[in-house]
Order: structure tokens, then C-alpha cells, then sequence
């Protein structure tokens, strides 16, 4: 008797469609291939809470006939299947959707295939579900496979998973096997970024610890596999804390009514609350939450809403409101992990779009490093084709609001658009790097690196003219290091073959354009950002820039590349220790530094970071300064910026 | 208020979301209306995504000439009290031609009322996105549909070139020529749409509630008799019985079931306990195994 038939016994109608009214929604996927008895899962989980209707059963009873792999029974695994070439093949090959309930829950199956190639259906599946079943053989136990599964699961952010281990039958339910592959899923899923995992033995064909607890497995106490699903705890799952509402459409039904509609994509939102609008970052108050069920006081993600606020505010879809007290990261520069969905691999000169909550905005994308999907450890990639993973920068031409994946799945999460086919060719999760820029950072203003439509005059023709590859070599160490020194030496070095090198030397820089600035770090940061804002002008025209700076902190020299761009930047620590660097000091800065009359200064009373994989290191302490030149020479000529 | 909400309020706030971005994305969306108990709710959650505005965009019926009389009413009545902009378009051609629910074969009856006719608005209106209230639970290939079902300039659909859709990103670039079908119900199941017809009360078109009709029996389908154009056997008279609809289609078509369920929680009972899927009432499917997938190919929804 289905739960519906014995409900109707006890109560009428009325009081069953009321308690129906308070079902959750919880949204999984089945990772597993054919083999490991998935469609068999899904046909079992439809077929014993009675989801399945009698035609469609008698359906599968003449099919089982025809395509069966069961011998005559009821091949529950034919109820899931779809297409009618997929189905001849007995395969699945695509996301497909499945629905059935029970008296505490609504659940949405994304049934996916297993294969390696359908890393992309895969990942579709899993971006809008909270729960994964993972299919292990409990004759195989954990395979590269099973690994595969986790690891997208864990990519996409999914914080639950179901560790199925399937086929018991076959190992004459022996707990020990049970116990077995636990123990080596277990040792693996500590790489894993997933909080809840848990472990059934089930038979799918035999129903064992799908909806009722098996009697062939009395060791096993933690209740069959749709008690779980009906009880795992959600509520938490999405991000409550942090309001952001992306626009989708300015509703303005009459002279007297101006409303921003959207769905809440994290947090809640109260009438009364102070919000912040990206990009303008004007701040106003919410005046009435609006929905056609009448006005609310109150509203929390997911509900689609509309808002009206407190001042005449000029907003636009694509715009984001969002809290004050703990706003997203606003910027161009990101970088995110990107699976590649499209038969059409990367292409390095193609144009891209990226679709993130309700903007869209030109990009680049720049591969840092690829993710080896089996391992989740990073390899080398010769381009990014589909089904692969890869770390990129991202740089898109218009600022975008956005929190890590991890911390905001709903404001983590985009997708990449060919321009040219429209085709939506890869998605993106946003990782928590610290190179991002908050709404106030002058970082953050930075062009992307379109910023040269205008001039008539390519970079090509200026290379062709100068006879020189453009990039900018960043001297840095302590002060007395030789930054100056060598600087000056290098420029004269390329100048005599014939290039055009100029020299931003950090102190000249200080007495011009960064007169304004102290020595705190924001404010280095601050000086840093101009200089290479400087230089990226003289390269994107084709000059080769000297940078002769300190720059103490990694992240900013880091900054300062993305700003370049990875393949125009060259990094050149001058590695002369503190003691060698205060004995060439003869304006006596140090002592000043070490008497504490100049409050900040790097190696002294603030840190300097050395840098961990600079392109060349040149102890200036060990070399003559002819030799030291010498060396950033060949560097420059290995990188093929000089012949 | 409370962490989680109801799977009712998570379905109507993604059908909300993916109508506002067609609104906003698309030049020249259309929502279909065939007065179907999917297209009231959609026709209600269309209301709310744009409350205290209207719908921007106008409504489609595809008239076969041969819908229920009922329908119509329910049709013009809805179309008023919310002052939506209907647009009504008949395959003229068909009909000049003599094509009828009778004589043509229900195979190329509905190929030229419903799916030429829909095909014909959509042109002649350079409709770039259309609504339908299809679900992914209906049927065995809908299952696999996308939420953006995209299009071919003549508007067929390929299985194995659709876009994959992540989160609730939809990807709404279009080339010139192209369009897309969008399924704001596709996660709703039939029993979610009953549920929900009863939570928000949506007005339903009279003939899913149990009233006497005169029908007559075409096994193994009792037909409503709905007008004089419909053919009796020489000295058949329609029987009066109790009978109700599942789904709404052309009346010379679509099966009755004898049905006491005269009220809304009746009818969800007996949806409930009756295990019938849901579309076997309708002719449409029966013919050849597939044969949606094969419809959605050359251009249905």
C-alpha cells in the first residue's frame, strides 16, 4: 500500500493536502555508471514509493521483453531511460530528471551517467542539487571512478553525500565488505571539501535498505537509504547571513511605483534595512518588500521579490543590492575553477562572455593550471577541452559583484558564453584567493586588458618599429639591494642593442605622481598600483618598463602581475641579506628605521616578503653589477623578449 | 521566519526567477494559454513575477476550432478579469483544406491544427521565446528537456545540441532566426500543480470538476459530445453521466472519465489514488512509441 492509500485511511483529504503543504524540496543526484546499478537505483527508489503508474509499468513489463537485461523480471532500470537512441543502446547519455515523493519530502532526481567523458553532465546534474548518492559495486568496492564522482561533487559544492554500496547481494551481505570499503572511501574523502557523508549497504535489484531496512543485514542500524533522504538536515545549507539581491527587472507599472525585482540570492532582508547598490555603492534604505501575496516585513533566498527603496536610486538590471555590513568582493579580477562543456576547446584569441546572477560581461580567461578530475591535484594542460577542469584568471570588462563558490554557491557561480556560437561553453566557480578587491579598492578600477581599442596604431606595428617583445621587469629587494644600481645598468644594456627600455624608479615616482602617498601599506599598495599602471601603458605601446620598487608584499607584486598580465611580467629578487644591504647604506636610512623616526620600513619594523618563485633570483651581495645584468640579459633572452 | 520553505514556495520562486529573465532578456516573448489547468497555474505565477505590474508580454491560443465550448468561455472570461493581451491564431490553411478531428487521423490532425498552427503564430508575430506549461514528469523524453529549450530557425528542436544549464544561470543568447521555448513548470509534478491550485485557489476551467454530460462511447474513450458537429452512429443518442477531464484538448478527442469529484480536494483524491498516467486520456501519444520525441524534432512543444 503506497503512503498516499494508507494517509487516505486515516484522515481525509483536507487534512492530507494541508500536511502535503509543509513538504521541503530536496534536490540529488546519482553518480554511478551502468554497471553499478544506477538506473536499477532510480527505478527501485520510483517504482517502491509507488511514484510509477500502472502504464507505465506495463510499459516496462513489454520492454523488459525487448531490451531487458534482467531475465524476465520487471528491468526496473528501463523505467528512467529516455531517448529513443539512448534507449536502444541502453545508455543514458544526458541529464535526465526524475520526481517522486513521500509524506515529508519532494525530491528531484538529476540522474547523470558515469562515464569519463560526461564530466559535463555531471557537473549540470550537480549544480543544483544539495545531495549526492554515490554508487560503489560492492564487488569492486572504491574505483577511479568513485573518485571522479566525489571530487565534481565536491567541486560543485555539494554538501552532502550518500556513499551507496551496492549489489550486497552479490557479497553475500557480508558486513566486513561493508566495512571494508567504508574504510577506503573514507581515507580518500578526507581530500574532500564535504562535510556529510554517509554509508549504506543497499541491493538496489533486491530492494535491500532502499525503502525498508534489509532483513539481510541486521548489523546494520542506521535505518534504509530513503529514510535518510527524507531526514538529512538541509536547512543550513544555504546561506542565510549574507543579503544579496542580483536585479532582473525594474518594474514600472505607473508614475507612482518603482520597484527592483529579483530573487534573493543569500541572506535575508528586512523593511527598514540600510543596503549598498553595486556598482554605484550608493546606500539607501528598503522601503516595502513587495509580492503579489501582499507586502512583507521580511524576506530570505530564495524568494523572488520585489523591492522598493527609501531613495530615487538609478539602478539597472545587473545590479546587485546588497548588505552593508558584509558586501560581496567587487571587481574585475577573479580567479575560479572552470569546467570546459563545449566539443569546441578553449580558445586563447576566441571571445567569451560571463554570465554571472543577471550580468553579463565581456571576459578573458587566462589558464593557470589544470585539475586532474581523478585526483583533484593540479597538471599541466595543453589547452582546456571539454570534460577538463582548469584553475583560471578570469578579467572581465565590467565589475562584477561576487563572493567565493564556497562561501556563496548562489553569487559564486557563472557561466562562460561563446560569443561567436553563443554556446554556453564552460562554467565557473569563484575561489577564495586573496587577491580580491573590495568595493573600495583602487585595485579594482583597473581596465581589463581591452583597453587599447582606440589607438590606430597596433601593438604589432610597435613591435615591428622597435624591434621588441613589450614586458616590464620588476626589480625588488630591500632598500640597499641595488635595485637603482641595477636598473639603471639593464636600461643602458638594452638601450646600446638598439631596444627602448625606460626606468620607473620607485623614489622618482614618490616626488611625482605619488607625492600624496606615506609608506603604511595601503599606501605602498596604493604606489605600487600607479607604477603599474604606468607600466602597462608603456607596454601595451610597445616600451619595455624598468620597475625599480621594494614592493614588500607578495600579494601586491602578485596584483601588479595580473595587472600586466603573467606573460608581460618578469619578477627579479635581488637577494642581498639585510646586513650586506644596511653596510651600503649611506644615507643612513636604516638608522633612522632602527631608531624607529620612520615608522614603517620593510626588514626593519615591517615585513618583507621574499619572493617564493621570483623568475630569476641574483645575489647582488656575490655578483659584480655587470654579472647581475648579465643574468636578467639571458632571462630576457630565454623568455624571448630579446633576441 | 523559518530556514527552509515549503517545496511549493521553492517551485514557484524558480518558475518566478526563469519568467523575470526571459522577460528581461528576450525582444519578443508569448506565453502560451491553451485553458488547461498547467497553463492557469503558469498564467498565475506569471501575474505574481510581475505584480504590481502586468505580464509583459502577450498570450497565445492555438485555435483548433475544435476545443471544448467550455474552454472558450474559461478563455474569455480569464482574458478579462486580468486584462491580458490574447492573441487567438487558427492554421486557416488546414482548415480550408478540410483537415478535421474526424476524417484526418488524429497523427495529422494535431501535426496541422497544433503544431502548423503554433508554428505559423510564432512566425508571423517573430516571437523569440515562448512559454509552455510542459513538465519533465509528463513524459519519458521531457525528462531530459531543458528549461531553455532552444530552437533551429525552423524551430526543431535537437536533442543532442542543447545547452547545458547550470544553477539558475539561463544563457538567453539567441542568433538571429533562432527562439526558445522556456518551461517555467519543468520540476512541478502533477500532483504539485493540484497542490498548488488548491493552496492559491486558481480559478480552473469547469470541465475538471464531475457534472452530468452527454457522452457517447468510442472505446475505449467516452467522448463528450460538445456540439452539434459531432457525428453519431445512426440512432445513437448521447447517454447523461457523471464525468470529468484529466487534461483539455480537442473535444472529438480527448477522453472523459466517470468521476463523482465535484470539488477540488475530491478531484486530487481520485488523482491520487488513480494509477492512469497522466496523458493516456489523450489520443496524441498512443500512436507510436516516441512519438513526443519525434513531435518536439519538427517543432512542438
Amino acid at each position: 500500500m503506497t503512503a498516499v492509500e494508507t494517509f487516505l485511511q486515516d484522515e481525509d483529504i483536507h487534512s492530507y493536502l494541508q500536511r502535503n503543504q509543509r513538504k521541503e524540496l530536496l534536490r540529488f543526484l546519482t553518480c554511478g555508471s551502468v554497471d553499478d546499478g544506477k538506473s536499477t537505483l532510480i527505478g527501485r527508489l520510483l517504482h517502491d514509493t509507488k511514484t510509477i503508474y500502472e502504464d507505465q509499468l506495463a510499459a516496462v513489463k513489454r520492454d523488459s521483453v525487448r531490451h531487458g537485461t534482467t531475465g524476465g523480471d520487471v528491468d526496473l532500470a528501463l523505467l528512467t531511460d529516455g531517448l529513443k537512441a539512448e534507449r536502444e543502446q541502453g545508455i543514458t547519455i544526458d541529464v535526465a530528471y526524475r520526481f517522486f515523493s513521500t509524506a515529508k519530502r519532494k525530491f528531484i532526481i538529476a540522474d547523470t551517467p558515469g562515464h569519463e567523458q560526461y564530466t559535463r553532465n555531471m557537473a549540470t546534474g550537480a549544480s543544483t542539487c544539495q545531495l549526492a548518492i554515490i554508487l560503489v559495486d560492492a564487488r569492486y568496492g572504491v574505483l577511479p571512478q568513485t573518485r571522479r564522482h566525489s571530487f565534481i561533487c565536491s567541486l560543485l559544492g555539494i554538501q552532502h553525500l550518500v556513499v551507496t554500496i551496492n549489489k550486497m547481494d552479490l557479497v553475500g551481505y557480508s558486513e566486513a565488505r561493508f566495512n571494508e570499503i567504508k574504510t577506503q572511501y573514507s581515507e580518500f574523502a578526507a581530500k574532500l571539501d564535504i562535510r556529510d557523508i554517509h554509508f549504506i549497504p543497499i541491493s538496489a535489484l533486491k530492494g535491500d535498505n532502499i525503502v525498508e531496512s534489509s532483513a539481510h543485514m541486521p548489523w546494520y542500524k542506521s535505518g534504509p537509504l530513503l529514510n535518510h533522504l527524507e531526514t538529512v538536515h538541509i536547512a543550513s545549507d544555504r546561506n542565510m547571513a549574507d543579503f544579496r539581491l542580483p536585479v532582473q527587472l525594474v518594474l514600472r507599472p505607473d508614475l507612482n511605483f518603482r520597484g527592483f525585482a529579483g530573487s534573493i540570492a543569500s541572506g535575508r532582508v528586512r523593511v527598514g534595512d540600510e543596503v549598498m547598490i553595486l556598482p554605484s555603492s550608493r546606500k539607501t534604505r528598503v522601503k516595502s518588500i513587495v509580492t503579489a501575496d501582499g507586502d512583507l516585513t521580511e524576506a530570505q533566498c530564495p524568494m523572488p521579490v520585489v523591492l522598493t527603496l527609501a531613495e530615487e536610486i538609478d539602478i539597472s538590471r545587473g545590479d546587485v543590492i546588497t548588505d552593508v555590513e558584509n558586501p560581496p568582493h567587487f571587481g574585475h579580477d577573479f580567479e575560479a575553477n572552470l569546467v570546459w562543456l563545449n566539443e569546441k576547446p578553449f580558445d586563447p584569441d576566441g571571445g567569451y562572455l560571463i554570465k554571472h546572477g543577471t550580468r553579463t560581461a565581456p571576459t578573458t580567461l587566462n589558464i593557470i593550471h589544470g585539475i586532474d578530475v581523478n585526483t583533484l591535484e593540479s597538471k599541466s594542460l595543453d589547452g582546456l577541452h571539454l570534460n577538463e577542469v582548469a584553475r583560471c584568471e578570469i578579467s572581465t570588462t565590467t565589475p562584477l559583484a561576487f563572493d567565493p563558490y564556497k562561501k556563496n554557491r548562489a553569487t559564486g557561480a557563472f557561466i562562460v558564453i561563446d560569443r561567436q556560437t553563443s554556446n554556453t561553453v564552460a562554467c565557473g566557480m569563484i575561489l577564495d584567493s586573496d587577491l580580491q578587491a573590495g568595493p573600495t579598492d583602487p585595485w579594482a578600477t583597473v581596465a581589463g586588458h581591452e583597453g587599447r581599442a582606440r589607438s590606430q596604431i597596433s601593438l604589432q606595428q610597435r613591435e615591428r618599429r622597435l624591434g621588441q617583445k613589450p614586458g616590464t621587469i620588476l626589480l625588488t629587494g630591500l632598500t640597499g639591494s641595488g635595485k637603482a644600481t641595477l636598473a639603471f645598468e639593464l636600461e643602458k644594456r638594452l638601450f646600446e642593442l638598439g631596444k627602448l627600455p625606460v626606468v620607473l624608479h620607485g623614489l622618482d615616482l614618490r616626488r611625482q605622481i605619488a607625492s600624496d602617498l606615506g609608506f603604511s601599506a595601503d599606501d605602498r599598495s596604493e604606489n605600487l598600483r600607479r607604477i603599474g599602471g604606468i607600466a602597462r601603458i608603456l607596454n601595451d605601446n610597445g616600451v619595455i618598463a624598468i620597475c625599480a620598487v621594494l614592493a614588500p608584499l607578495a600579494s601586491v607584486r602578485q596584483r601588479v602581475k595580473k595587472l600586466l598580465g603573467a606573460d608581460r611580467y618578469l619578477e627579479v629578487y635581488l637577494s642581498a641579506p639585510l646586513e650586506v644591504c644596511k653596510s651600503r647604506d649611506q644615507a643612513g636610512i636604516y638608522q633612522l628605521a632602527e631608531a624607529g623616526k620612520i615608522k614603517v620600513f620593510p626588514g626593519i619594523s615591517s615585513p618583507y616578503e621574499v619572493p617564493e618563485s621570483p623568475d630569476l633570483t641574483v645575489p647582488t651581495h656575490e655578483l659584480t653589477v655587470a654579472e647581475s645584468v648579465d643574468r636578467i640579459m639571458s632571462l630576457l633572452q630565454d623568455r624571448g623578449w630579446i633576441d | 521566519m523559518p530556514q527552509t520553505m515549503t517545496h511549493l514556495k521553492e517551485l514557484e520562486a524558480e518558475s518566478i526567477h526563469i519568467m523575470r529573465e526571459v522577460a528581461s532578456e528576450f525582444e519578443r516573448p508569448v506565453m502560451l494559454f491553451s485553458s488547461g489547468k498547467d497553463s492557469s497555474v503558469m498564467l498565475h505565477l506569471a501575474l505574481k513575477a510581475f505584480h504590481p505590474g502586468k505580464p509583459p508580454f502577450p498570450f497565445l491560443h492555438i485555435d483548433t476550432t475544435w476545443d471544448f465550448k467550455e474552454v472558450y468561455a474559461f478563455r474569455d472570461r480569464v482574458v478579462a478579469k486580468y486584462g491580458l493581451n490574447l492573441l487567438v491564431h487558427t492554421n486557416m490553411d488546414a482548415i480550408r483544406a478540410g483537415v478535421n478531428p474526424f476524417d484526418s487521423g488524429s497523427v495529422k490532425y494535431t501535426h496541422n491544427m497544433n503544431l502548423q498552427g503554433l508554428l505559423q503564430a510564432l512566425k508571423k508575430y517573430k516571437f523569440d521565446a515562448a512559454f509552455g506549461g510542459a513538465r519533465r514528469e509528463e513524459e519519458k523524453s521531457r525528462a531530459k528537456e531543458r528549461i531553455f529549450s532552444f530552437r533551429d530557425r525552423h524551430y526543431q528542436w535537437d536533442p543532442k545540441n542543447q545547452r547545458p544549464e547550470m544553477w539558475n544561470i539561463y544563457n538567453a543568447r539567441i542568433n538571429p532566426g533562432e527562439s526558445i521555448r522556456v518551461f517555467p513548470l519543468s520540476n512541478w509534478t502533477e500532483l504539485d500543480i493540484w497542490q498548488y491550485i488548491f493552496q492559491e485557489n486558481i480559478e480552473l476551467c469547469p470541465l475538471y470538476f464531475a457534472a452530468p454530460r452527454p457522452v457517447v462511447r468510442r472505446d475505449p474513450q467516452l467522448i463528450y459530445v460538445n456540439d452539434a458537429r459531432y457525428p453519431l452512429a445512426a440512432g445513437e443518442t448521447p447517454e447523461v453521466r457523471q464525468v470529468r477531464f484529466r487534461t483539455l484538448g480537442c473535444y472529438p478527442l480527448t477522453g472523459a472519465i466517470e468521476s463523482q469529484a465535484d470539488t477540488l480536494p475530491k478531484i486530487i483524491e481520485e488523482m491520487l489514488l488513480f494509477r492512469q498516467s497522466e496523458r493516456a486520456g489523450r489520443a496524441i501519444d498512443h500512436d507510436e512509441q516516441g512519438s513526443m520525441e519525434q513531435k518536439k524534432r519538427e517543432g512542438y512543444f
